[in-house]
């Protein structure tokens, strides 16, 4: 933490489209910077100081809730962990997250978006027994390590960031997308999901699925969890292809 | 005029509230779940550290049972909670991290064989048996007897949510995402519903129901610096108090932790302590074990918070521009533990602090964190005021924590309430039609609208900014860790007349819209009453119980005090809630009240706990052959929902 005080500028897209008329422009602020500030702290600050009506939504300004991301000074990235110490000139430039609907300035629907996303993989444990678990018994057993595996593709906060980054998504609004690909690759993994490779196809067996996806990955490159993309997406590929 | 109906509403889409939506859907009823965010967003998630639920399979976890849970517990909250509900919650508790564990919690495991841990300071090797192999593995917590919290290496909560949340994908429950409940629809003592708040176009919509469930959280946002989610702001819990009607239980104790990170007051886990951290004063002095002995850093919450407090206040406390602090030391623990099962303190520490953990301390200090008041409510989740409303998880005080919670029992409570309340709630749906005037709806309505829109037209006014600013400095400065009469008068007084001041808000911005400002107008008069409810029940209650620490009057006093107190808002014109209590009956506990085992004990007994302990004792004498069930029946007999009434298994010893 440095001492010395900056004044950072910022420049912040502005539209609400709920107000008639309204239309996209940047409008600048400009605060000085405390130590340890992140864009959390400056946002609030811009709000109650200069303008009550900018949007953006925080919840555990932790890193921990993926509700956050937004464009920074052109990336993808948890704006509640960036500190503004990472800009040296101070300048920062912030956009909403594209490739969801937008509600107003910084904030966006990735809520709708994810839910449909997990409709569509579905996002459960397929296993007609789950219902009828004893619950008084002790629990299946699991492998410990297969367990820690799980959580590591559990780990996504569906922040959005690599729908964001990823060019294919882009192009094809059907798509699927990274974060579809990491659900579908955890619950392949869990040995309590009895779906089949087939059944697996089935979701994602074709051009909006893992075979539409050019391996660019922009969404390994800003997943704020650092999942690892690469190999899952590798992975899912060399098990649909087996299919058919 | 639009009004959506339906059987079971469900205000929160939390850990707590899904479990209920779930509950309503999977008996049949028709469910929406309103929340201010996508319901995975929900606080639940940043629960790092577990879950309780006694399932005793790691080998420090062996002989764990409900009653030594039981016994934790009721410790925990200085006997101020309801002991048949703990009970309820300690015999359920495995049966719900079973079925959690269906629903495709990647729950960390045993593994079988030596493996290395950090004890007291000391390294020590403990050796895992064969036959607990791949069954749910459990780690340290303050307050506990044996490692009984499970977990997912530190982002259990979140993988409990995610569980949830995806279970209630497939059933198909609606989570209707940026709603605001912004007060309740009720009338003759019978909830029916709640006006809500489109967050985005500002429509305003009557939701009405057979059963109506405030699941909202918590209220740490009263407090300045709070490790809890910017949106838990007790809203929930403040619109049951508008009613007049419903009752909220022990809203001033509140608990803090003893390590979130300075200055912003991000939680790293009590996992962090479980596994062997340490906590060091500027000297890199282990104190605890000067306090406590006995339990050292794995205390109870409440009491190393003020442990730390009271090392800090000898000056032992490391100076920073932010205050003081002391230190958190894991890196005993070393980098494999620390990247695997604390990598999210790690990532914590990495972008907040700019340290590694690994190698450096971490500054923490007690802070916000746990609210245990909340709706009063019955065994059943409804309240006992209001018929047709329930409440469940930390917006409740059904009453399993009193006046202090252990690290775990809370994301356990979300979900054992969950599913007991959940139930309860669908045999009320039920038994009830829908019968409603759509003259109330309409008056409700139009009651909300009129605020909104004198809200929106007052030309000049207070900033609702700087009226939450100051509540929050208030309950810091005066209604915090260690409280006393002074304090507590004068910030009644200050927050009456912030009270008053919250009635002539005014707005920068009179967009009807989505505006944060209004949003804002809308909740500080609320949060203000709550932060009133906590502030002057604090300054009634003339004892040290739990996390309700009095320097005037140190000493727990069960004579006078082992009672609840009970908080309504009887008129808009009020300036000040009522207070009334309810009684504790020592002589149907379990557990007659008895010494916590932290520092002296100086409690003022009541003169029924002797004849408690003197019942019990002969009830024990007549039943010489009473195993430990036909006991609790003897002791403690409770209702559970017919389907969650079973023994639960263990490993090593089945269902004994
Ligand atoms: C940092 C941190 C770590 C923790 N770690 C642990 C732990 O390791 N173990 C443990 O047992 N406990 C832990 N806890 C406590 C535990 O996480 C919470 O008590 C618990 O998750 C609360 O769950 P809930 O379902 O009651 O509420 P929440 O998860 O807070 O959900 C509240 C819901 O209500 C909605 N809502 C709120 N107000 C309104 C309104 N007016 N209208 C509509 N919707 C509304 C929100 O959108 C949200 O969906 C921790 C708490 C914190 C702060
Ligand atoms: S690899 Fe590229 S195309 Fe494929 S999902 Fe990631 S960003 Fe999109
Ligand atoms: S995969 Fe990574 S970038 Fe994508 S939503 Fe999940 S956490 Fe965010
Ligand atoms: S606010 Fe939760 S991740 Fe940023």
């Amino acid at each position: 933490m440095s001492d010395q005080e900056r004044t950072l500028r910022f420049h912040i897209l502005r539209y609400n489209p709920q107000v008639e008329g309204d239309t996209p422009t940047m409008k600048s602020y400009e605060i000085k910077e405390a130590p340890g500030m992140t864009i959390f702290i400056a946002l609030n600050e811009i709000r109650e100081k200069y303008d009550t009506s900018i949007q953006f939504d925080f919840i555990c300004r932790a890193g921990i809730c993926g509700s956050c991301a937004m464009i920074i000074n052109g990336q993808p990235d948890l704006a509640c962990r960036t500190l503004t110490s990472k800009f040296p000139d101070g300048e920062i430039k912030l956009l909403p997250l594209p490739g969801f609907e937008l509600i107003g300035d910084l904030s966006v629907n990735t809520g709708k978006f994810m839910r449909q996303m997990s409709e569509r993989v579905e996002s459960w444990i397929h296993d007609k027994n789950a219902e009828n678990v004893d619950l008084c018994k002790l629990e299946e057993r699991m492998d410990p390590d297969t367990a820690d595996e799980i959580y590591e593709l559990e780990r996504c906060v569906e922040c959005g960031c690599c729908v964001s980054a990823c060019a294919t998504k882009r192009m094809r609004d059907g798509f699927l997308g990274a974060v579809g690909f990491m659900r579908l690759a955890r619950y392949a993994l869990d040995p309590r999901d009895k779906r089949s490779d087939e059944e697996f196809y089935e979701i994602m067996g074709d051009d909006d699925g893992v075979f539409g996806c050019m391996t660019l990955l922009g969404c390994q490159d800003y997943c704020p969890k650092d999942l690892p993309h690469q190999t899952q997406i590798a992975y899912l590929r060399r098990k649909m292809a087996l299919v058919k | 005029m639009k009004v959506i109906y339906t059987d079971s509403l469900v205000i929160g889409g939390g850990l707590a509230g899904l479990r209920i939506a779930i509950a309503s859907r999977q008996r049949g009823y028709d469910t929406i779940v309103l929340s201010l965010m996508p319901a995975k967003r929900s606080h639940s998630a940043a629960a790092q550290g577990g879950m309780q639920a006694s399932l005793g399979a790691s080998i420090k976890g062996e002989g764990d049972n409900e009653e030594v849970h039981f016994e934790d517990t009721v410790k925990g909250s200085d006997w101020g909670c309801d002991q048949d509900v703990a009970r309820m919650f300690v015999n359920t508790a495995p049966k719900a991290i079973r079925q959690l564990t269906a629903w495709g919690v990647p729950w960390s495991r045993v593994r079988k064989g030596d493996r290395q841990v950090v004890i007291n300071g000391k390294k020590v090797t403990i050796t895992e048996k064969g036959e607990a192999h791949g069954l749910i593995t459990s780690r340290d917590f303050g307050g506990t007897k044996k490692w009984r919290t499970c977990f997912t290496s530190d982002g259990t909560g979140h993988t409990m949510l995610y569980a949830m949340d995806n279970k209630a994908i497939e059933l198909g429950i609606p989570v209707h995402e940026r709603k605001e409940a912004i007060a309740l629809i009720h009338e003759d003592g019978v909830c029916h519903g709640a006006v809500v708040r489109d967050l985005v176009t500002g429509e305003l919509i009557a939701y009405v129901a057979k059963a109506t469930t405030i699941a909202t959280g918590g209220y740490g946002r009263l407090y300045a610096v709070s490790t809890n989610a910017v949106i838990s702001e007790g809203i929930g819990t403040a619109i049951a108090l508008e009613t007049g009607v419903a009752t909220l239980g022990n809203m001033e104790a509140v608990q803090f932790h003893p390590t979130a990170i300075v200055p912003v007051g991000i939680l790293t886990t009590e996992g962090c302590r479980g596994d062997g951290g340490l906590l060091l004063d500027k000297e890199g002095y282990r104190f605890m074990p000067d306090y406590e002995p006995d339990k050292k850093e794995l205390a109870s919450r409440d009491v190393v918070s003020r442990r730390m407090t009271e090392h800090m206040r000898k000056g032992k406390g490391v100076s920073s521009r932010y205050g003081d602090h002391l230190w958190l030391d894991i890196t005993l623990l070393g980098k494999e533990h620390i990247n695997k099962n604390l990598r999210e303190v790690k990532e914590i520490c990495e972008y907040f602090l700019g340290i590694d953990p690994v190698k450096e301390y971490i500054p923490v200090r007690p802070t916000q964190h746990y609210s245990m008041g909340g709706v009063r409510t019955k065994p059943t989740g409804e309240s006992p005021n209001l018929k047709g409303l329930f409440s469940a998880g930390e917006a409740a005080c059904w009453d399993m924590h009193g006046f202090n919670r252990l690290g775990g029992n809370s994301v356990a409570e979300t979900v054992v309430a969950g599913m007991i309340v959940g139930e309860y709630v669908a045999d009320h749906c039920a038994a009830t039609t829908l019968n409603i005037n759509t003259v109330l709806i309409e008056k409700f309505l139009r009651r909300e609208e009129n605020k909104i829109f004198k809200l929106l037209n007052r030309e000049a006014g207070e900033n609702p900014f700087e009226l939450r600013k100051e509540m929050q400095d208030i309950m810091m400065d005066k209604v915090g860790i260690f409280r006393n009469g002074d304090d507590l008068a004068k910030a009644v007084e200050e927050l009456k007349v912030l009270n008053q001041r919250a009635k002539n808000i005014a707005l920068r911005n009179r967009i009807a819209t989505s505006n944060p400002e209004l949003v804002e107008a809308i909740r500080v008069p609320k949060m203000i009453k709550l932060a009133q409810c906590v502030a002057y029940g604090a300054m009634l209650r003339t004892e040290s119980r739990g996390a309700h620490a009095r320097e005037d009057f140190p000493e727990r006093n069960d004579r006078d005090w082992l009672k609840r107190t009970l908080t309504t808002w009887n008129s808009e014109d009020a300036d000040l809630p009522e207070v009334s209590y309810e009684e504790l009956n020592i002589m149907k506990m379990e557990m007659p009240p008895g010494s916590r085992g932290y520092g002296v004990d100086n409690t003022v007994h009541h003169p029924d706990t002797e004849k408690r302990v003197a019942g019990i004792e002969e009830i024990k004498a007549a039943n010489p052959d009473a195993d430990r069930f036909e006991m609790q029946e003897l002791l403690n007999p409770i209702e559970i929902p017919e389907k969650f009434r079973g023994k639960n298994e263990r490993t090593g010893r089945g269902f004994k």
